[in-house]
């Protein structure tokens, strides 16, 4: 099959139902010192993800993806919002809808240095893993699921991986052990947070391919947070973008890259290197600074760095509009009565 | 073992040389069992070019940078070749690794500046910014402190930070900020040689942006040149003038960007090129390169890249290609590579297609 599927109906809208989805997720951090204040790391956040396909989570450093992948792993708190796995609602950290949820959906971390511990062996990693999941596994099943997991993630022959420890691995197959650790689990969700990002340019491609077989053959839903939105296009169906902690735009890969309607993914856009547009681009397009997520800024949290800025995006936070297709942005330029900014702001094409 | 001469008159460049790296030998430790970092680098940078390094993680890139600017720590040992540089300003120059330490502390900083791979996180968190700047400046400049002052307060500026940010404190500035104050140090003497080692690689891309265009006005305005580090091959074809492709301690291929875009001659160039998604024109299945990269403790035979080149011949396992001419021969002048398919002699004297882009003109 190729992979390589045009936006289709899936990715423009939602015609299989989700397995997992997040209502409102919203996370304050604490802040120390005096005052109740608090870091907005997430705001409001809705997500959808469905068996068989991948969303793609992009934004700046500190927009809040890792915080939305922790929520979703349980891992953390809600402030705010519900998160259903199957239409069935998860809001106790302990029992055994709990303990479904938690092998149901299963967490892959950037640093594959860090997210294996050095003083175990491959196999130990592997059957632990197993054994949780699993309660009451026969022997002979445990080991044949080991090399079962091995060769679903290409370390193969099993028996040259299963004794050796992390620090004789290369990174790729680290990560492809923290990928076989998660798969141990049966899980149906796997929620990716960077997980190339620390490996070789040269390995990477060729773990997000073994992602997304693995997705093809075992029907995973995948979360895949990244800050690199070409490879968001190349693995992803849908892409979510983040500003600040909150949703600013989201649909189909190919129409949010090619196509993008917040002036956020615009930027980001803009601002990715791209050799084909040597000396074409214009200068002069990236400015500012994050904002900060203690004090938000008011309204719109992009208006202080918006060349659209209007007078409403100061004062009043912008609802998310249909934009497309399956696509939406959640910016004032595309409200029905903006017809005239929306023109003066991106031609009249727009 | 090679059987091509090593052609260091070769180089790449078309512009005057003001850095010349000739025969650049490293290893980490002193005995047998010592790594060799970098083997027998030659790379040139033209005045007022900017010169892309690419390679992945430890292919030797620091290591170069280093060892270039004597700055290397122990337990590496430069064990062979020479560094010149001549001022494209008034010609005065020499060989960086011969110079006795009074001159390379004179030469330091106002001929040649270094941006440190993670300097950003490298300024110290308990004093200001603006006196980290001074102090930078004092070393090797006697002025009275208020004309110091003024003067951090221009290479603030300089780099798009307003003047006030003198009096804060590195964490009360962000990771693009703190970066562009590195370069801001690096360029306190205004030096005519910059070497940048990965200078927002931490950064976000829209920050990544601003810093590229920042050393782009730069650079235009104080007319330095660039010796540019980073695994991120698609922002060097953007950026850079020439690109040196490194694996393993060695440069493999060394051409003009577009060049290297549009027709790579090296199997692990174009292996490169297939590693990187494109956001814009069609969308194509990538393949990557099989394999991992080597570990310099025990390197593949021959060419080390050879166990995974879909290219390999019998000849690759048992010859390391020397960097020469490509298979055009003079019909590429500027451009060189070490692969065998590119010696008439031991390979098969043509190219696969993927290598084989007609040269332009
Ligand atoms: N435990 C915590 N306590 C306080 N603040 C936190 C905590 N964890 C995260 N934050 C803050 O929440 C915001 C979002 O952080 P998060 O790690 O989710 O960002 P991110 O989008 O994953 O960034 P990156 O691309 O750098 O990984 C940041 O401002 C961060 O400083
Ligand atoms: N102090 C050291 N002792 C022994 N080996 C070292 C030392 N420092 C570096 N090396 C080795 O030398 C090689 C080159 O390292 P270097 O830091 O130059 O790589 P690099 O290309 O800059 O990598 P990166 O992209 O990760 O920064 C690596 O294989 C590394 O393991
Ligand atoms: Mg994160
Ligand atoms: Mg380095």
């Amino acid at each position: 099959m190729s992979t390589l599927h045009e936006a289709d109906d899936v990715s423009r809208g939602t015609t299989s139902p989700a397995v997992l989805k997040a209502v409102g997720l919203t996370k304050h951090f604490p802040v120390r010192g005096p005052g109740n204040r608090v870091v907005h790391a997430v705001e409001g956040v809705d997500l959808e993800l469905q068996q068989g396909r991948v969303v793609a989570l992009v934004g700046e450093s500190g927009s809040g993806k890792s915080t939305v992948a922790r929520l979703l792993a349980q891992l953390l708190t809600l402030t705010k919002g519900e998160i259903t796995l199957d239409g069935t609602r998860v809001d106790a950290h302990f029992g055994r809808k709990f303990r479904r949820y938690c092998r149901n959906v299963q967490m892959i971390l950037q640093d594959p240095f860090a997210s294996l511990n050095p003083i175990h062996r491959v196999r130990y990693v592997l059957t632990r893993s197993i054994k949780i999941h699993h309660p009451g596994i026969r022997r002979d099943e445990r080991e044949q699921l080991l090399g079962e997991l091995l060769t679903r993630v290409d370390l193969t022959p099993p028996e040259r991986y299963l004794e050796k420890f992390p620090h004789e691995l290369s990174g790729g197959q680290r990560q492809r052990v923290a990928i076989a650790r998660a798969l141990g689990a049966n899980p149906r969700v796997l929620l990716a947070d960077e997980p190339v990002s620390m490996l070789d340019v040269s390995i990477r491609i060729g773990v997000l391919n073994l992602l997304r077989d693995l997705k093809d053959r075992l029907n995973l839903a995948i979360l895949y947070i990244t800050h690199d939105i070409a490879s968001a296009r190349y693995f992803a169906d849908r892409t979510v973008v983040m500003y600040a902690g909150q949703v600013v735009e989201r649909g189909p890969s190919e129409d949010v890259t090619q196509r993008p309607a917040h002036p956020y993914t615009q930027l980001l856009i803009a601002s990715a290197p791209d050799a084909d547009l040597l000396g074409e681009r214009a200068e002069g397009e990236a400015r500012g600074e994050p904002p900060s997520l203690i004090s938000p800024p008011s309204g719109c949290r992009f208006h202080p760095r918006c060349p659209f800025a209007m007078e409403r995006c100061v004062t009043t936070a912008p609802p998310i509009f249909q934009v497309g297709e399956g696509q939406e942005a959640a910016c004032w330029l595309y409200a029905e009565d903006a017809t005239e900014e929306r023109r003066a702001a991106f031609g009249v094409s727009a | 073992m090679t059987i091509t001469e090593p052609t260091i008159t070769r180089t790449a460049t078309t512009k005057k040389p003001v850095l010349e790296i000739r025969d650049l030998s490293v290893d980490y430790g002193y005995d047998d069992d010592a790594v060799h970092a970098l083997k027998n680098v030659n790379l040139t940078l033209g005045a007022g070019e900017i010169l892309g390094l690419a390679g992945e993680s430890g292919c030797g890139k620091s290591t170069l940078a280093y060892a270039a600017t004597r700055l290397l720590p122990p337990p590496g040992v430069i064990t062979g070749g020479e560094v010149l540089f001549t001022s494209s300003r008034d010609g005065h120059g020499g060989d960086l690794l011969r110079m006795s330490d009074r001159e390379l502390r004179a030469q330091r900083w106002r001929d040649t500046a270094i941006v440190f791979q993670g300097s950003m996180n490298s300024l110290n968190p308990v004093y200001k910014i603006g006196k980290q700047l001074m102090d930078g400046i004092r070393a090797h400049e006697k002025m009275p402190a208020h004309a110091m002052r003024a003067r951090a307060a221009d290479l603030l500026s300089m780099v798009g930070i307003s003047k006030d940010r003198l009096d804060s404190y590195p964490h009360q500035l962000s990771g693009g900020m703190r970066q562009r104050v590195m370069i801001a140090m690096a360029l306190a003497l205004e030096p005519e040689v910059v070497i940048m080692d990965e200078p927002t690689t931490a950064l976000d891309v829209v920050m990544q942006r601003q810093i590229v265009e920042q050393i782009m006005d730069l650079k235009r305005d104080l007319g330095f040149s660039v010796i540019f580090i980073t695994h991120d091959v698609s922002l060097l074809l953007e950026l850079a003038d020439r690109i040196a492709i490194m694996y393993a301690g060695n440069i493999v291929e060394d051409a003009a960007s577009s060049e290297v875009y549009h027709q790579p001659r090296h199997p692990y160039t174009a292996g490169l090129l297939h590693s990187f998604p494109p956001l814009h024109g069609p969308r194509r299945e990538l393949g990557g390169i099989p394999g991992s990269p080597p570990d310099l403790m025990a390197l593949p035979s021959g060419c080390n890249f050879h166990p995974r080149c879909p290219f390999a011949f019998d000849a690759c396992p048992k010859i390391d290609p020397a960097l020469g001419p490509t298979l055009y021969g003079d019909a590429e002048p500027h451009r060189s590579v070490a692969c065998l398919l590119h010696d008439p002699a031991v390979g098969p004297g043509r190219l696969p297609d993927e290598l084989a882009a007609r040269p332009a003109g």
